[in-house]
């Protein structure tokens, strides 16, 4: 295992109980809280898994997916969007800009891991 | 001259004229007599007026009076000199109105009153009686002349005989003429150009005479001129008084005759005429003066004394020998009388016919409906009836007088009476209060006056008033003598005239004034005092032949072209034609009508069928009608226009709601979305941090506290949330209960700052205060007020971003208003978010620095409006600067402001 796991998430509790969970499950985690250099983050070093949360101060989580999706390296990169927002509306519009799952606050962590397991496994 | 020949002649002049009317009859038929219905002719027929009295008695009356007999002509020129005053309206009216005689006009105008219209008869009648008497006298005279070389026993008994024949044969005449068919208009142009010719045959007769007496008794006009200065008597002296009120009453008669009402008004073809006539009818008066005075001087020179006056023009010549120019005479005198008899008793017969006959023949047979045919049978027979009664009266007024009365004298009697219609008919035409109230009692009071003071003490003392009355008055009362009413003697004649028509004009004021008109009254007011300014009217004297093409453009107009063509087609195939035009009968004009009632409305649909059709003028019972639905429509529209505007308030009203509710609710989804985000992000972290705890094994302990520490702030968030949220819903909703207190500001801003001292307190953070200012006592609920101190004081110390945090409070007062100002040295908040500050969740910042829901300065604003003030963002401090604005001593009584801006 051993992959690298990249938390944008502007809530530092909610930041540290993901950075708990994944690192019990194996996972190399770093957080980051700022959404304005989030993409900058992520280009500079593409993780294996991108956890990106929607209401970010500095700049929304579907900007920075967006500009994500429209650069070569970072294109397929797997992204689960963490919304605290749980309506369709809100899941259609991820899906739109490219999310590879999403899952709404509060969530069983039992769930974090399985999905980011998931989105681990050869496709 | 024998009699026989005299008798012989006016049968063949009698015969002569009904040729030519018969004639002109034929012609009119035909439509060709348009040259007949010239101003020439109608100029001629005016001369109507100039009657025997005119042709014999004006010698006469020169003889005895000198020149007071030219003020029966004068008055007339006047009036017709100043036609476009009086003439003019009378004609236009009694063209819109479609008259039939004076009597009608009179009735018309005063809400088509019947009442009115019998007295105006009666008034007539009475009045004329005695002028057709004259008319017989002076032909009786005239054939008397002729008839002296019969015994003189005889004499009085034939003349009588003569009068009766002529009586006779004038009704004869006048039947004949005048009812020989039921004309529409009631216009006789046969009679008017009969009338004509005898107009040219008395002026050619009188002038001749005069000729004759000029050049070849006397020696041209400078012998007559000292002849007629040399025969000056006393007697003939001018007199004032009687000049101004003879000229008045000509004037007056020649508008009140009936029988100049029938050939002016009645039987004008053309309002031009009018114009023509103005100075060629007194062009023809003057011709007809003219000789008057020399054939009286010379008659006077050279007849025998006790020769009568009243016959010189024929006896003149007779006695000179010249029997051509005497027979001529005779026929002139025989025209002018036959001319007043004949139109006169015409006039006379209509109003009898229409205003007594008829209404009481419809009485009797109320119920029985009248045919068309039978209708027609009985207008002409009772006009028949009513002429020969009219010259039975004639006659017997004759005989029972004596045939002695001079002729002027009894013609002026004549004129007062009809001039008792005068003060009716000026107000008809010019005054619009004048009801039927004051008309009526106006012409009965004159009347009555009239009769007492003139008419009936004309046949002589002892006849109907006995000498007695006459000299010392009724029941001995003095001032009610009939010659001198009210103890003023004068002129009988100017005495009678003075007092009917005084009594009239008041009675008629005071009727009017006291009385209420009618409606209908006031409709025909209108139409009559307004005369020039009703555009419709005299088209409806003439039948159009292209009458059912004018219905089928006008139902086109209504009913849509397809629609009226199939509906005119398919009655003229009814009626066995081709084509779309069918015969405008009663019974197609009958459909038509009840098809345009559906769509204008029974009264129009009738009037505008009538006014193409030209059958009878719109009544003034249509026109009330049309009236009262025009009201009824445009009250309808108007009720309409009010619910469209109402409608249109509501609807709009409507999509104001509309739009508040769809902006509402948009802000309501947009607050539940941030509820739900408040809500799910401290419960994520607890839910997360309890099930890690939950399998905490090879957890440290410390890390076991921190997690469960994480757990209890997210809770107290949550709660807070919770708190604001209800506390946010109870000031909105203006159900906030005020703890007014009273407290000094000093304190509660030392409260204040205690509590906000909690907000990241490791911080140094230099507040600068002003003691003396804020040493005011203020009346409000303290508690809340500290609560917005308390939330700007830790916004400041949660946002301010200098590196060394000064906030300064300053305390200012503005009337009863108190400024808490507070102001920070960060670098503030940007011009493009101030305004967002005070809304719900507007968080600028980073969450957990913030550290609250984004909900304290919403409140805070709510606070400020139950508190009857303000919060503001104050721009330009070099900071973060708060202005809370409130009043120092709050209006408990007042109200609490309700629901806020949303």
């Amino acid at each position: 295992m051993g992959k690298r796991v990249l938390v944008i998430e502007d809530e530092a509790n909610i930041s540290e109980a993901i950075r708990y969970i994944l690192s019990k499950d194996g996972w190399e985690v770093d957080t980051h809280a700022d959404g304005a250099d989030a993409a900058a983050r992520v280009s500079a070093a593409p993780p294996d898994l991108l956890i990106l949360d929607v209401m970010l101060p500095g700049r929304s989580g579907y900007d920075i997916l967006d500009a994500l999706r429209a650069a070569e390296a970072t294109r397929a990169l797997p992204v689960l969007m963490l919304t605290a927002k749980g309506q369709t509306a809100d899941r259609e519009r991820a899906a739109r800009h490219g999310a590879t799952r999403f899952m709404t606050k509060p969530f069983a962590n039992a769930d974090l891991v399985a999905a980011a397991r998931a989105m681990m496994a050869p496709t | 001259m024998s009699i026989n020949l005299l008798v012989l002649a006016c049968l063949v002049y009698v015969a002569f004229l009904f040729a030519v009317a018969f004639a002109v009859e034929r012609r009119a038929d035909r439509g060709q007599a348009t040259w007949l219905r010239s101003s020439l002719i109608y100029t001629l027929s005016l001369s109507v007026y100039c009657t025997a009295w005119t042709f014999y008695g004006a010698v006469g009356y020169a003889a005895r009076s000198g020149l007071e007999f030219m003020t029966i002509y004068l008055g007339p020129t006047l009036v017709f000199v100043g036609w476009w005053l009086m003439l003019r309206k009378l004609v236009r009216i009694g063209k819109q109105q479609r008259v039939t005689s004076i009597a009608d006009l009179i009735s018309a105008r005063y809400g088509k009153s019947n009442t009115l219209g019998v007295i105006v008869t009666l008034l007539c009648i009475a009045a004329a009686t005695p002028y057709i008497a004259l008319q017989l006298q002076s032909i009786a005279l005239s054939f008397a002349a002729f008839a002296q070389d019969l015994p003189a026993a005889h004499f009085t008994e034939r003349q009588d005989l003569f009068a009766l024949w002529v009586a006779v044969g004038l009704a004869l005449f006048t039947i004949l003429f005048g009812t020989r068919n039921l004309d529409a208009n009631e216009q006789h142009p046969g009679v008017v150009t009969a009338i004509a010719v005898e107009a040219v045959v008395k002026l050619l007769a009188l002038v001749a005479v005069g000729v004759f007496v000029v050049w070849a008794v006397a020696d041209g006009p400078g012998d007559i001129l000292g002849r007629i200065e040399a025969a000056a008597r006393p007697e003939w002296q001018i007199q004032p008084g009687r000049w101004v009120g003879l000229i008045f009453l000509a004037g007056v008669a020649i508008i009140c005759l009936p029988r100049m009402f029938q050939v002016m008004v009645v039987e004008n073809a053309d309002e031009r005429h009018l114009a023509t006539a103005s100075w060629a009818f007194p062009l023809y008066l003057f011709a007809m003066s003219l000789f008057v005075l020399p054939i009286a001087v010379v008659g006077l020179e050279i007849m025998p004394e006790g020769a009568n006056p009243d016959l010189f023009v024929m006896t003149l010549p007779m006695t000179l020998g010249q029997d051509g120019l005497a027979m001529l005479a005779f026929l002139g005198g025989f025209s002018a009388a036959t001319s007043m008899v004949i139109v006169s008793t015409i006039a006379l017969a209509t109003m009898v016919s229409n205003h007594i006959m008829v209404p009481l023949w419809l009485h009797l047979r109320a119920g029985a409906t009248a045919r068309r045919g039978d209708m027609r049978g009985l207008v002409l027979n009772s006009r028949r009836l009513a002429i020969c009664v009219l010259l039975g009266f004639g006659y017997v007024y004759y005989v029972v007088t004596g045939g002695s009365a001079a002729l002027a004298a009894i013609g002026l009697i004549a004129f007062v009476g009809v001039a008792q219609i005068l003060p009716a008919l000026l107000g008809a035409l010019f005054w619009r209060a004048a009801n039927r109230i004051g008309a009526g009692l106006g012409i009965g009071v004159g009347f009555a006056v009239w009769l007492y003071a003139l008419f009936l003490p004309s046949f002589g003392p002892g006849v109907f008033i006995s000498a007695q009355v006459m000299a010392a008055g009724p029941f001995g009362i003095d001032w009610l003598r009939p010659y001198a009413l009210f103890g003023v003697e004068m002129d009988p004649l100017l005495h009678a005239l003075f007092w009917s028509l005084t009594l009239n004009a008041v009675a008629f004021i005071a009727g009017s004034l006291l009385g209420f008109p009618r409606p209908l009254e006031r409709v025909q007011a209108a139409q009559f005092v307004n005369a020039f300014d009703i555009q419709a009217g005299t088209r409806g004297w003439s039948q159009s032949a292209a009458e059912a093409e004018d219905l089928l453009a006008m139902a086109q107009r209504i009913l849509g072209t397809a629609e009226s063509q199939r509906f005119f087609q398919s009655h003229a195939g009814a009626q066995g034609k081709a084509g779309f035009l069918p015969d405008t009968t009663p019974q197609f004009l009958d459909a038509l009508e009840r098809k345009l009632a559906g769509s204008v409305g029974a009264a129009t649909a009738h009037a505008m069928i009538e006014q193409i059709v030209g059958r009878a003028m719109v009544s003034v019972e249509d026109l009330m009608a049309v009236a009262s639905e025009t009201a009824q429509i445009m009250e309808y529209s108007s009720q309409l226009e009010a619910k469209s505007a109402e409608l249109e308030r509501t609807a709009r009203q409507l999509r104001e709601a509309n739009d508040m509710l769809t902006k509402l609710s948009v802000q309501k989804d947009a607050f539940l979305s941030q509820i739900s985000h408040e809500l799910r992000t401290p419960m994520t972290s607890i839910r997360a941090f309890s099930e890690i705890l939950m399998d905490a094994e090879g957890m440290s302990d410390d890390d076991q506290v921190k997690y469960a520490r994480i757990i209890h702030d997210e809770t107290i968030r949550l709660t807070r949330l919770l708190d604001d949220l209800l506390d946010l819903s109870v000031l909105e909703n203006g159900q906030v209960n005020l703890d007014v207190q009273r407290a000094r500001l000093g304190d509660l801003l030392d409260r204040a700052v205690l509590a906000s001292n909690s907000v990241r307190p490791g911080r140094d953070f230099v507040i600068h205060r002003d003691p003396a200012a804020e040493a005011v006592e203020v009346e409000t609920d303290t508690g809340r007020l500290a609560q917005v101190f308390i939330n700007v004081l830790s916004n400041a110390r949660k946002y301010c971003d200098a590196e060394h945090p000064v906030m300064t409070i300053s305390v200012a007062r503005d009337g009863g208003m108190i400024e808490v100002d507070f102001a920070d040295n960060g670098s503030g908040i940007p011009s493009d978010k101030q305004a967002l500050i005070f809304e719900k969740f507007a968080r600028l910042t980073d969450q957990m620095q913030a550290g609250g829901a984004g909900l304290g300065l919403a409140i805070c604003r709510e606070i400020m409006h139950n508190l009857q003030g303000e919060i503001a963002y104050v721009p330009g401090q070099g900071g973060a600067a708060f202005r809370v604005r409130f009043p120092q001593r709050l209006e408990t009584e007042a109200p609490a402001r309700a629901l806020s801006a949303a």
